[in-house]
């Protein structure tokens, strides 16, 4: 079994300021990990998407609270999970296709899932109408230092 | 992060050059900025110029396919400029580089030049 070796839990608010700032918190978090540049890039990119959502789709034009969890395990993992209490998606498996979207007007390219499946190792969507969505991402970190480094100590 | 919208105009290009992060929230403010000066000039290419972007999730993308759509209407073209790596890996993996082509650093100062020439 993996260790947690650190975790985070922040609630913000649904503003789209905010999209800068939870990618900005999860980089800082992440660099416990000593990630790449390549890296970190990916994560901001994937947590850019996720939050989009939720406040794109999931609160549309509501305001709400998304719930962020974030943890880093002794595999040199990290774990992001975003919550939202919002409208909830009815086919989930629909919403993942890349190019499919509720929101053509806003100019949404509908490719969210698919940046965060590509740039992240593992993804996670549970959805239920009118009562939010969660996303759950995890990717493993090589680091600047590579495994090997990390073997020797 | 700020974005900065520089247009350069001559009578048939306009060039829209970005600085700092695209996402979201920002991508409302740049593509007001871009369409309105699409309907002033009515130019025949549009360069979007990524050289300064330091981020971009999917909004990027739209940005792009939305200014595609808009320039298409008036039989123009759009080109994707100078993408840095990372930024060029989200449009790869979206396909928007068929509809908008990338187009590298010797052309853009060439243009940029004739551009110049053509001000004064």
């Amino acid at each position: 079994m993996k260790k947690v070796q650190n975790e985070v839990k922040v609630r913000f608010l649904s503003a789209s300021e905010n999209e800068s700032f939870s990618r900005t918190l999860v980089c800082g978090f992440a660099l416990s990990l000593r990630p790449r540049v390549d890296e970190l890039g990916d994560i901001k990119t994937a947590v850019s998407e996720a939050v989009t959502n939720a406040i794109v789709h999931g609160y549309r034009s509501t305001v709400g609270y998304i719930d962020m969890l974030l943890r880093t395990y002794d595999d040199r993992s990290l774990y992001i999970k975003i919550r939202d209490r919002g409208c909830g998606i009815a086919d989930v498996k629909k919403a993942m296709e890349p190019l499919f979207t509720t929101a053509p007007e806003e100019e949404r390219a509908g490719l969210g899932f698919a940046v965060m499946e590509s740039f992240m190792d593992k993804l996670l969507v549970k959805s239920e109408v009118n009562k939010g969505t969660t996303v759950i991402m995890i990717k493993r970190i090589v680091g600047i230092d590579g495994y090997k480094t990390e073997k020797q100590n | 992060m700020a974005l900065d919208i520089k247009l350069n105009k001559d009578k048939t290009k306009l060039y829209a050059f970005l600085d700092g992060e695209i996402d979201h929230h920002s991508s409302v403010f740049l593509r007001t900025d871009i369409d309105l000066n699409i309907t002033l000039y009515k130019p025949k290419a549009l360069f979007i110029d990524f050289s300064a972007v330091t981020f971009m999730d999917s909004s990027g993308i739209g940005l792009v396919m939305g200014r595609y759509k808009k320039m298409n209407e008036i039989g123009g073209r759009v080109y994707i400029q100078n993408p840095p790596n990372h930024i060029k890996r989200v449009m790869l993996l979206s396909g928007v580089n068929r509809l908008a082509k990338i187009v590298n650093a010797d052309m853009i100062s060439e243009e940029v030049e004739t551009l110049e020439e053509g001000a004064k």
